[in-house]
């Protein structure tokens, strides 16, 4: 099992790792049937940094945000946590049986459970909504309510396994201004799984892509905060992106 | 969205399915209706020999009668306590072994193999046996009741903890929650429609369990009831004693389902979507 120190994390911070990482891992691996799909994984992400894991299907993108959730009890590596960590799946992963407000309060103890439920129900365009069932919300309003779920907890890192992937386009693109908005008001670090190259420059700071069960390149996105796909410099990391990624121009 | 101002000609189709439905429902009575009647009928008419079959009327009068002089209430208390206590104590021992069977998986080898060796008795071939054990007494009854009740839930508890979808339990664990905390939140709500079903089973294996049962012996109880009238020939009083475990079994469902219904709200939502 992965070695997980929460609070306080000293000692040797690794090459990537400074004093302020929210997040860091080291030699992380592990292997399904003995075929290893992370092979030593090192990574450090930043207070308050956006860093989206890139790489194509079958990489480990997934099971390495396992492993970082501690979710995963047979993977090895070391892995701190400084501060707390909130999970958005790309299921909704919503408890059927509880309407709406009782899912975000999931967990939740003080006095003020209600007063956190409905500010952060607001914050996602769902006030209305906190009576409701889980099975009457649309997928997107079932992965805003996720994404409550998760902010209400006042999250240092936010863990996103791939949480539009399952939405129509449309309903994506809000999702992502959503998560720029909050993420501006809250100041969270988040650690983004994704497939989606467009995704993962307008979000992140940082791009980390991982093939051959490694961290292979790591590509700082320096963009302006209000970047959009239609700016050149944009298009030239998509390409370079892709390129990377084996996907041939058109 | 709604559109603000639906069209008329869209409204008017539900209703209309609404009434079709009702005619059907009205067209369903008609055949039991004719039967019943058409049996009244033959008895008047001197066609069924009263001690071969009774008509209606004059079985619900014995009902009558007999609840009147008070031999009906007590008759049924005891059948229905026997169901009870028997229904509790395989019901209580069925969850307890399929919470264990279903959660640990030391409970899961230890307790399943012989509960499925068991299951392919027959729990009603047991009854020379369980003679021997417990005699014909009272616990013989509660015995073959708590052995029919136990099988249904055993399973149905058992199946509804593994069917809990392994994501939900580990998004509870991401939200902080401890094994107690998922036991409450996630696995014993999860597993409550299972419960459910196994629950309206069991109270069916209750009842057959209880005529059997009944009929070995008894001092008391509808089945006894039933068995006495057999000897004197009293027909009407064997016949009511059938209507009385058919609404016994009836009823116990109606009210099942309707618990079901109130607990599982969240089950509404997800069929009108």
């Amino acid at each position: 099992m992965a070695t997980r120190t929460t609070g306080n994390l000293t000692g040797p911070t690794g090459g990537t790792g400074d004093a302020a990482a929210v997040l860091t891992a080291h030699g992380v691996r592990r292997a399904f049937d003995g075929r290893p799909v992370l092979a030593g994984v090192d990574l450090s992400i930043a207070a308050g940094e956006v860093v989206a894991l890139l790489g194509g299907s079958g990489s480990g993108k997934s099971t390495l945000l396992r492993v970082l959730a501690g979710l995963d009890a047979e993977a090895t590596g070391r892995t701190g946590l400084r501060g707390t960590a909130a999970v958005v799946f790309q299921e909704h992963r919503l408890l059927p049986w509880k309407r709406v407000g009782d899912n975000v309060a999931l967990g939740l103890t003080g006095p003020d459970v209600r007063a956190r439920v409905d500010r952060a129900l607001a914050e996602v365009g769902l006030a209305d909504r906190r009576r409701a069932w889980p099975a009457e919300l649309s997928g997107g309003q079932a992965q805003r309510v996720a994404v409550a779920r998760a902010l209400v907890r006042g999250p240092d890192l936010l863990l996103l396994d791939e949480p539009f992937g399952a939405l129509d386009a449309l309903t994506r693109l809000r999702m992502q201004s959503l998560l720029r908005r909050l993420r501006a008001e809250h100041g969270f670090a988040a650690l983004l799984v994704t497939h989606d190259v467009e995704e993962a420059l307008l979000l992140a700071d940082r791009i980390l892509l991982l093939d051959g069960g490694v961290i292979a390149e790591e590509i700082p996105v320096d963009l302006d905060p209000a970047r959009s796909p239609d700016q050149p410099a944009f298009g030239a990391l998509r390409r370079r992106l892709l390129d990377r990624l084996g996907v041939p121009a058109a | 969205m709604l559109a603000t101002a639906p069209p008329t000609a869209v409204a008017a189709t539900p209703d209309a399915g609404r009434r079709r439905r009702a005619g059907r429902r009205w067209r369903r009575l008609v055949s039991p209706v004719v039967l019943v009647a058409g049996w009244e009928a033959a008895a008047r008419a001197g066609l069924l020999p009263p001690e071969k079959l009774p008509a209606p009327s004059q079985v619900l009068s014995t009902g009558v009668r007999l609840a009147g002089d008070g031999t009906l209430g007590v008759h049924l208390l005891d059948s229905l306590t026997r169901a009870g206590v028997g229904l509790l104590v395989g019901g209580v021992l069925a969850l307890l072994l399929g919470v264990a069977a279903g959660l640990l998986r030391l409970g899961d080898d230890l307790v399943d193999p012989p509960v499925q060796m068991a299951r392919m008795l027959p729990h009603l071939g047991l009854v020379p046996l369980l003679i021997i054990w417990v005699g014909i007494g009272e616990s013989l009854k509660v015995t073959l009741v708590a052995l029919g009740v136990f099988f249904p839930i055993y399973f149905n508890t058992y199946a509804g903890i593994r069917d809990i979808d392994e994501r939900l339990v580990e998004a509870a664990r991401t939200c902080g929650l401890g094994p107690a905390a998922r036991l409450r939140h996630v696995v014993l709500p999860g597993a409550l429609p299972s419960l459910f079903l196994g629950l309206r089973l069991a109270i069916g294996a209750a009842w057959l369990s209880l005529v059997v049962g009944e009929q070995v012996n008894a001092q008391t109880g509808i089945g006894f009831l039933m068995m006495e009238a057999r000897e004197f020939s009293q027909t009407d009083v064997v016949v009511l004693g059938l209507v009385i475990y058919a609404l016994l079994g009836l009823l116990s469902d109606v009210a099942l389902r309707v618990w079901e219904r109130r607990t599982l709200t969240w089950r509404r939502g997800l069929r009108a979507t």
